[in-house]
């Protein structure tokens, strides 16, 4: 917990300069609003952890206001708001399961599978034989994310796509 | 990280390394040895936190440590007239681990009998272009590299502005940071200065530091009448890499400065370091006019083969010892 927000540390450096007092460079991310800081402390220093936990959940629906997550054991259900989505938002199916990090039972983050297979909704139409790849075009895909693909690809087809750089890996083997 | 290490490649380099090393020293006549890693003292300093141990032989029990470098036991070998000498030797700092720290590091230290501070300052250049293959190190006073850098006036700067200067040119450095005088200058000197030094090709030694902290070189009157420490650092390719004196010979003055580490560890609950009398009787018999210096032959590898974590140059770090 640093000034009252729940942050998880990056990067902590040990550091100690001649024969001085040493200290930590910490690099953390504050939770709640996914902003990185720095912030030096004295190495006996010690601040008060936060109750955070991270939990696998499962995506149910948007109300318009929450996005719900259910956790499949025990049937418990998770509200998330716009902030905690906003790096999943683009990748948010139906019954696929999430990383949902919760602070005091609340839902502060949540982050996608690397990998997730995804129908095309939206493409133009695919140009048959050519299988280079190269050159390639934008798709939609169900949940509204657009990537760009390889020339062949149409629409209904589902893909592998990697969340972390918003790119097409291959088509899913069905 | 996890990348797999080529550990007989990291075993041949640091052979060739102790190998260069003893090869320098014996064209210079400097003769190798070997002192007690056990010791029934440890030094006062009160950053640096001795391993402890105990001794025990049927029901008695004594308490002993691991030494943080060889500088006791050698300088009571060159009060017995041992002449130049050099060690390579494991030494133990417990709480200091991290990219730059392991709490067991290789130390590299040698003692020149009738050596002024800059005869070793120059020897230990010689050394640094032969194992790193560099040129001469860029020299200058400690004050000279505040002015540069901050462009104030070390000596003249009270301790107020120091801590503006740090709390404006360190991130992440809260106002509610407790620090005494010599702390903000250990924070400016390695936060925002030596970052600087790694803008240069050569590494970059630091002469003339505050007398307070002197730690156990002489105290001298500089060319201003300022009264600074005979002490020297060495930093190359962003890393502190060795710390040097023209040597305290003074026993009264040692035993007053142990005394007054002591002093501060029992203010900081710290506890009191046994100060070993072996060595204040060897000086008060006649250290020889010398000068000596700390060199971390673990970072030096480091620099050598070009990497940025002790664990890389390590075949067994201290994570998996």
């Amino acid at each position: 917990m640093l000034d009252g927000d729940p942050c998880s540390i990056i990067e902590n450096e040990f550091v100690k300069p001649g024969k001085g007092q040493a200290f930590n460079r910490v690099k953390y991310r504050n939770l709640k609003n996914g902003r990185v800081n720095e912030r030096t402390f004295k190495s006996n220093e010690s601040v008060e952890s936060a109750d955070v936990v991270e939990m696998e959940l499962e995506y149910s629906y948007n109300d318009g206001e929450f996005w719900h997550f259910m956790d499949p054991t025990s049937f418990e259900q998770f509200a998330a708001d716009a902030n905690a989505i906003s790096e999943a938002k683009d990748w948010l199916k139906e019954q696929y399961s999430y990383t949902v990090t919760l602070w005091n039972g609340t839902p502060l983050l949540v982050t996608p599978p690397n990998f997730v297979n995804l129908t095309v909704t939206e493409t133009d139409p695919g140009v048959r034989g050519d299988t280079s790849g190269g050159g390639g075009k934008p798709a939609v895909l169900e949940t509204g994310a657009v990537v760009r693909v390889p020339l062949f690809i149409e629409i209904g087809e589902v893909l592998r796509v990697d969340t972390r750089s918003a790119s097409y890996v291959e088509r899913a083997k069905s | 990280m996890t990348q797999t290490k080529d550990i007989p490649a990291l075993l041949k380099r640091r052979a060739q390394l102790y190998s260069d090393v003893r090869h320098f020293f014996a064209q210079r006549k400097v003769m190798e040895v070997q002192t007690p890693v056990l010791s029934h003292a440890a030094p006062t300093a009160p950053y640096l936190d001795s391993f402890t141990t105990v001794f025990q032989q049927g029901s008695q029990q004594t308490p002993l440590y691991l030494h943080t470098s060889p500088e006791f036991a050698m300088k009571r070998l060159l009060a017995a007239g041992s002449g130049p000498i050099f060690q390579m030797c494991p030494v133990f700092r417990n709480g200091e681990a991290g990219r730059l720290h392991s709490p067991e590091f290789t130390m590299l230290e040698w003692y020149r009998p009738g050596f002024a501070l800059t005869d070793l300052i120059d020897e230990v250049d010689a050394l640094l272009q032969k194992l790193l293959s560099t040129s001469s190190a860029r020299r200058l006073s400690y004050q000279q590299a505040f002015h540069e850098c901050l462009s104030i006036d070390v000596m003249a700067c009270d301790t107020d502005s120091l801590r503006q200067l740090a709390l404006a040119n360190i991130p992440g450095l809260t106002p509610d940071w407790q620090n005494d005088r010599a702390g903000w200058l250990e924070l400016l000197m390695s936060e925002v200065i030596e970052p600087t030094f790694k803008a240069y090709e050569t590494p970059v030694m630091v002469y003339d530091f505050p007398a307070s902290q002197a730690q156990l070189a002489k105290t001298y009157q500089n060319n201003d009448g300022v009264e600074v420490a005979a002490r020297f650092e060495v930093y190359a390719g962003g890393l502190e890499l060795a710390n040097g004196y023209d040597e305290l010979l003074d026993a009264a003055e040692l035993a007053d400065r142990f005394a007054k580490d002591n002093l501060q560890r029992q203010q900081q609950g710290l506890p009191v370091m046994p100060v070993d009398p072996h060595l204040l009787t060897a000086m008060q018999t006649g250290l020889p006019e010398c000068s000596g210096v700390a060199l971390g032959l673990d970072r030096l590898l480091m620099l050598i083969s070009e990497s940025h974590h002790l664990a890389d140059i390590s075949p067994i770090p201290f994570t998996e010892a």
